[in-house]
């Protein structure tokens, strides 16, 4: 007990530890030079060797490993490639391969770790949008380059992040403008639980209107469930012309086999997809022949570029031997990261930034010459609507007339509410 | 009974508290340091399991809950902090003509914030407890009970996507309490205030395993009905210990905010509780240290093994946890006893009983 007198005035120590600590000299709120990010620790990139340093962030364990492993492969592939050219302005790219866990937070925590730990010039990965929006404040606060390559619900863009996948209406307005050209009345959405599906479809409901499509009903299941007996007894019920599938991951698999099991067939309620691609189709467990997909890359496109990439991925170490939209665009984004910077002729992030504001960039991918557009960093891309046959490829029944330019925010829409953007632009900046 | 000298544990806080307070700032690198605020966090958890667990007996699966109730606390009140005036972003995509639902709005104060962050976890962990102890509900109901509201707390959140941010969880914190959290200053100030909480967690417990009440709590763990009989109610004893243990958690999540980030349901669901159990275990959950050290580890693990060796960490996890259960099942930290009672006659401390006997009682 002679030491309880004590107790109290260590107690006080560590408390005035405490109230030190909260006095701290950092900066406060209204202090807006520092708000803007110029505070934070200058970069610790260093390019003065032979190699660049680059991050690759992919979720190499958990429920999207499945996808995202792909994605890791083929940037390894560009990687290889373009070191096999010489490089990156004349230096061999080093990269240094984090797995996100299928863990948002983790997916930060890497960020943080690939930018200020290894000083790596900039990180290609991600799939969800969660993710994407997990690593979003961290580039932003620590200015880095994050290239994303999947499609998404759009209505986002950051001075510190490029999208080679489709926005909104690269993707989600083509597939609708075609199910409105094919006469369909009646619409049903069925969706994962989360920040993509949940977006999209609010797109699609404006859209729908404008269109005069009725949407007959709409079901979500959160990403990790399976199960879909219950909602898809609603599709069965409200009797739609088509079902609008925005399902991400292994959660198609049960969607898909509470469909057939229903009695559902795709030449009376076929289902438009666009998160089934040519690697996801043969793990449906069902025959999914006459489904549709609407996508900006299929592996049976004829373009003079895709053979090539074919050929090399089939030939690639631990390759599928199938080639699909978000590993296409997961391929551009490195060439075009490489493109920026020889444009730039320097690694460093402004500079890049601003090199793809002074002229555009270019790069003959598979999908076609796609071009970045250097204000709101996303890519031009062709529209194609695609129908799965027998052998698990899709025959394209519908494309674009020309290649569409990434409007994320939709202002070239004026079924899109002004104020609706307005507000997204305003909670963004 | 020979107990170990108070002012040697005291030495040991003292000792980690110069580690964490003015050692760790001073070598290690900010991505580090901030991964060590996280590690804090947790560890603040498991000392509250350590209490429960290790000296109550109760084997709170769902510790989870608790560490929401302080994280979404803190996660309201900085997102509404960077969003302003305005709507949170994420709310205007899912519905953008709604308004801020109606539970949120008491969260733009700091000082309900605060208090929510303390008095959540308190009244929710004493109703609860006080139901379930007065009914003597223990063992395996117990820990069933609490891991299935974890589940439950993280099933609501996914499924509540405008008005929890679901799945993808709450982020893009720009400021805590009027700080700029980009600033390294303040990024350190966060840090110093969850190693100092952690700190002072562990005087907390340190004073309550030396006080009447703590004796009380491992008497009602070892032998609950022989203490009914001297008079006392062990349903109470229970209480107190769990809404300390739930207050901990509460304010290991609050932290865990500002420091990493971002908070999603997966940080709180089952797998996170248990991994939080996990921690606590590997360390010694009857110790005074253990369970802090042990969360720590796991965290320490999961950002370093999970880098590069992202397929196999969680299988050295694994592993190590059945080791450590098999060989030394009061965790790590009795493994300088053991090595003492080895070579001399064996020291007395207040271990808990074998997980094995623990498993024998649930079965009975």
């Amino acid at each position: 007990m002679s030491t309880s007198s004590k107790r109290p005035r260590t107690l006080v120590a560590v408390g005035a530890t405490l109230a030190l600590a909260l006095s701290g000299c950092g900066a406060r709120a209204g202090d807006e030079a520092v708000a803007g990010g110029t505070s934070a620790a200058p970069s610790c990139v260093d390019t003065s060797g032979a190699s660049v340093k680059l991050g690759f962030l992919n979720s190499l364990t958990g429920g999207m490993a499945i996808s995202e492993k792909t994605v890791s492969n083929v940037l390894h592939m560009a990687a290889d490639e373009i070191n096999a050219g010489g490089g990156i302005l004349g230096k061999k790219i080093e990269y240094v391969q984090e797995d996100g866990a299928t863990d948002w937070p983790t997916f930060a925590e890497k960020t943080e770790k690939l930018l200020t730990q290894d000083c790596v010039a900039a990180i290609f990965g991600g799939w969800t949008s969660s993710s994407r929006k997990a690593v979003k404040p961290v580039v932003e606060k620590n200015n880095g380059l994050f290239f994303y390559p999947v499609q998404y619900e759009g209505l986002e863009s950051s001075p510190n992040i490029y999208y080679t996948g489709a926005t909104t209406n690269q993707q989600i307005i083509p597939a609708m403008d075609y199910l409105a050209s094919q006469g369909v009345k009646k619409l049903f959405l069925a969706g994962s639980d989360y920040v993509f599906p949940r977006t999209a479809n609010a797109i699609i409901k404006l859209y729908a209107a404008e269109l005069g499509i009725e949407i007959v009903g709409e079901e979500y299941v959160p990403l990790d469930k399976d199960d879909w007996t219950s909602q898809v007894a609603k599709i069965v019920a409200a009797k739609p012309d088509f079902v609008f599938n925005t399902i991400n991951g292994s959660s198609n698999v049960g969607f898909v086999k509470a469909y057939y099991d229903a009695g559902l067939k795709a030449e009376t309620t076929p289902i438009i997809s666009v998160s089934i691609a040519e690697e996801e189709a043969p793990a449906m467990g069902h025959e999914v022949t006459g489904q549709y997909a609407s996508w900006n890359y299929f592996q049976s496109l004829k373009t003079d570029t895709n053979p090539k990439f074919i050929e090399s991925w089939k030939a690639y170490p631990n390759s599928s031997g199938v080639t699909s939209d978000p590993m296409e665009a997961a391929y551009i984004s490195l060439y075009l990261y490489k493109a920026l910077v020889e444009a730039a002729g320097s690694f460093d992030v402004d500079a890049v930034n601003a090199a793809a504001k002074a002229k555009p960039i270019t790069f003959d991918a598979p999908e076609g010459t796609v071009t970045l557009d250097g204000e709101n960093h996303h890519i031009s891309k062709p529209g194609h609507i695609g129908k799965i046959n027998s052998s698990n490829q899709f025959d394209i029944v519908w494309s674009s007339d020309k290649f569409i330019e990434p409007d994320p925010y939709l202002e070239g829409y004026d079924w899109f509410p002004a104020d609706i953007r307005k507000q997204l632009t305003d909670a963004a900046g | 009974m020979t107990k170990p000298k108070p002012w040697i544990s005291l030495g040991g806080i003292g000792v980690f508290a110069v580690l964490l307070l003015a050692v760790a700032p001073l070598v290690l690198t900010d991505h580090w340091l901030n991964n060590v605020g996280k590690y804090c966090c947790w560890a603040i958890a498991a000392v509250g399991i350590g209490l429960a667990w290790g000296r109550g007996g109760m084997l709170v699966m769902g510790q989870g809950v608790f560490f929401a109730l302080g994280a979404y606390s803190m996660a309201m009140h900085l997102t509404l902090e960077s969003a302003g005036d305005r709507i949170p972003g994420f709310m205007v995509l899912y519905d953008p003509l709604a308004p801020l639902p109606m539970f949120w709005e008491p969260f733009r104060s700091a000082g309900f914030t605060l208090l929510a962050i303390v008095l959540l976890p308190v009244v929710l962990a004493g109703i609860l407890g006080y139901a379930l102890f007065k009914r003597r509900v223990k063992g395996a109901y117990f820990a069933i009970l609490t891991q299935a509201l974890a589940v439950a707390l993280a099933t609501l959140i996914s499924s509540t996507i405008r008005e929890t941010g679901g799945d993808t969880g709450l982020s893009d914190f720009k400021y805590f309490f009027g700080f700029v959290l980009n600033d390294p200053a303040n990024k350190l100030m966060v840090y110093l205030v969850a190693a100092g909480l952690l700190v002072l967690c562990l005087l907390a417990v340190w004073q309550l395993y030396r006080s009447r009440f703590g004796e009380l709590l491992v008497a009602t763990r070892d032998a609950e009905e022989r203490v009914r009989f001297l008079g006392y109610d062990p349903a109470n004893v229970k209480l107190v210990a769990f809404v300390v243990s739930a207050l901990m958690a509460s304010i290991g999540g609050a932290m865990f905010v500002p420091i990493v980030g971002i908070i999603t349901p997966a940080e709180i669901g089952a797998a996170a509780s248990i991994l939080m159990i996990a921690g606590v275990a590997f360390g010694g959950r009857a110790s005074l240290f253990g369970p802090a050290l042990g969360a720590m580890a796991v965290g320490w693990g999961q950002s370093s093994l999970g880098s590069t060796w992202p397929e196999g960490w969680t299988y050295i996890l694994g592993l190590m946890f059945v080791v450590v259960i098999l060989f030394l099942p009061n965790g790590l930290s009795s493994l300088p006893a053991r090595i003492a009672a080895a070579r001399r006659k064996p020291v007395e401390q207040p271990a808990p009983a074998p997980v094995v006997a623990e498993l024998e009682e649930v079965r009975s």
